[in-house]
């Protein structure tokens, strides 16, 4: 492919000036990062990549395999953005190491929506208006799928306790927690539905 | 992040031989050491990672005792039918941690050994905890720490899995370079007098391998009471970890300790002592609750754990025999 995207167009940039500099004098080039081979399987797909030992899930998703869904929000596990799910189990992708996940299954938010169609929990968060300024949603849907893999009828209680690790900004929490609900089909007028 | 090598221990034995690597650490689920890594709290060279140590996630009852391996995820833990039924004060513990994520990815040894989450330390002042010699919080922000146990740091034990611990009376594995040694939970952890670098008495090349705990006694009843300055995701303001045995109405054996409010989890032998062989009544429960908070000697921002932690010792009393 010859499309230049303005990620490639840095990155090539940025080889080429660590290519061109010369270490001063007295100082040593710093050693290289240490680096594995890893193969993991994302949605389905199997790769096999290199990745310095220090690289988290997340920014191998994002910045290698440009898979931009799963954001970055506080990268310390407090907020939920980064949200995949590792073979099956939800986790915080910023704060698993690429190198830790040879041999592993991970969705993303990519891999929710089959053949063109969204995945129920997608429709029902665009129906029940979940995303407000949609930073925190694709960490929003990943916690659900989790939660609806292990129960698939919560009640809003469990709903709330499933989605606790998923911090929404725009404090949106009502109409997510209606969405998982909406597509479980556990929605009901006294069980947390919205009045007009 | 700052570059290091990921290195997968084989075995125990491994483990110990990697971690004796210049600049080495260990990591289990990484939910704490990734982001004291990040900010620079940290800087290994080396990362051993215990995951790859097969069998080591693994619950198995050996004899009348259960074994439980460093490596079991909190999820884990708490889901296991075993666990929630005999040593129910544990299944409620790990399932109080933080959030479904990092129980998916959060250990019970990593759980144990985590590092304090004392404002100050987390935010790199030259502390104890930082190779420093003061604690900021006694002058400072201390609305979180310790009531109990302080001195010359005042930080909490921040794991909510050791009160459980300690009140099942666990034994805990270890492994060194010269072996293997186990230790009550009770003597694993250790107050700022004895070290105030550490929380604990882990050497720096060993390792919290697994946790044993001994058969629960008949009429065993178990609880993990957290109290939290919002209703979830986040560390005890206090809690209290209560194993009683019970005879009819009649308890005849109580182990309790709290954790948030000492530098290590917190027994309190003088009210499992009135409890003894004792009916739990509502005048006892309030007796248990003064006596749970004698000697405590709070700082200027964090009295409310006093009235706190006597409340929450005669309520969850009260709850366990309802
Ligand atoms: C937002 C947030 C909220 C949290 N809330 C809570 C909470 O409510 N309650 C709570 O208890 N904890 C909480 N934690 C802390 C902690 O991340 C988890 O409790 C988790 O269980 C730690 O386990 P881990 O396997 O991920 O540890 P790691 O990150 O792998 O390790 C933690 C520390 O222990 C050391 N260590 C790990 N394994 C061993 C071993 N086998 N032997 C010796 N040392 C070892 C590491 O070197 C490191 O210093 C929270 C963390 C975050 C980020
Ligand atoms: S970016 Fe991972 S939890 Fe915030
Ligand atoms: S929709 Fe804006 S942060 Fe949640």
């Amino acid at each position: 492919m010859s499309k230049i995207s303005r990620r490639t167009f840095f990155e090539g940039t940025g080889a080429g000036i660590v290519a061109g500099a010369v270490p001063l004098r007295g100082q040593q080039a710093p050693a290289p990062a240490p680096r594995n081979t890893i193969q993991i399987t994302v949605n389905g797909v199997a790769h096999k990549l290199e990745v310095e030992d220090r690289w988290t899930l997340v920014e191998v998703l994002r910045d290698h395999l440009g898979l931009t869904g799963s954001k970055i929000g506080c990268d310390r596990g407090e907020c939920g953005a980064c949200t995949v799910l590792l073979d099956g189990k939800s986790v915080y992708s910023c704060s698993q190491l690429a190198v830790w996940m040879n041999g592993r299954s991970i969705e993303t938010v990519e891999g929710l929506s089959a053949n063109g169609r969204l995945d129920p929990l997608q429709e029902a968060f665009i129906q029940h208006d979940g995303p407000q300024c949609g930073f925190c949603t694709s960490g929003q849907l990943m916690s659900a799928k989790a939660l609806l893999h292990r129960n698939s009828h919560p009640t809003a209680e469990e709903v709330r306790a499933g989605m606790t690790g998923n911090i929404c900004r725009c404090s949106n929490y009502n109409r997510y927690v209606e969405s998982v609900l909406a597509a479980a089909g556990t929605l009901s007028a006294d069980a947390g539905g919205r009045k007009a | 992040m700052k570059s290091f090598a990921n290195v997968n221990a084989r075995d125990v034995k491994d483990a110990v031989n990697k971690l004796r690597e210049p600049n080495a650490v260990v990591v289990g689920g990484g939910s704490d050491l990734l982001g004291m890594v990040k900010d620079h709290l940290v800087q290994p060279d080396v990362l051993v990672n215990l995951k790859t140590i097969r069998g080591l996630d693994q619950i198995a009852a050996k004899g009348p005792e259960i074994h439980i391996g460093g490596q079991i995820t909190l999820d884990t833990l708490s889901h296991n039918s075993m666990i929630r039924g005999d040593y129910t004060v544990l299944a409620e513990a790990a399932e109080s941690v933080a959030t479904p994520q990092i129980r998916n990815a959060g250990t019970l040894a990593g759980n144990v050994c985590q590092r304090p989450w004392c404002w100050y330390y987390r935010n790199n002042f030259p502390c104890f905890k930082n190779g420093g010699s003061k604690c900021f919080s006694i002058t400072g922000e201390n609305q979180f720490h310790a009531i109990f146990g302080g001195g010359p740091s005042f930080i909490v034990h921040p794991s909510d899995t050791a009160p459980a611990l300690v009140a099942l009376d666990a034994k805990f594995r270890v492994a060194g370079p010269s072996g293997e040694r186990t230790l009550a939970a009770a003597d694993f952890f250790a107050l700022p007098k004895v070290n105030a670098a550490r929380e604990n008495v882990l050497g720096k090349d060993e390792i919290l391998v697994s946790v044993s705990l001994p058969k629960t006694a008949k009429g065993t009843r178990s609880t993990y009471h957290k109290v939290l300055d919002r209703e979830a995701w986040t560390h005890a303001v206090v809690s209290a970890a209560m194993v009683l045995e019970m005879d009819q109405q009649v308890c005849k054996r109580a182990r309790i300790v709290l954790g948030g409010v000492a530098p290590i989890p917190w027994r309190l032998q003088k009210v499992e002592a009135i409890l003894a062989g004792q009916q739990i009544t509502p005048e006892l429960a309030a007796k248990a609750g003064e006596a749970a908070v004698e000697g405590a000697n709070p700082l200027a921002k964090n009295r409310y754990k006093v009235p706190l932690t006597r409340n929450l010792v005669r309520r969850t009393l009260l709850e366990m025999v309802a």
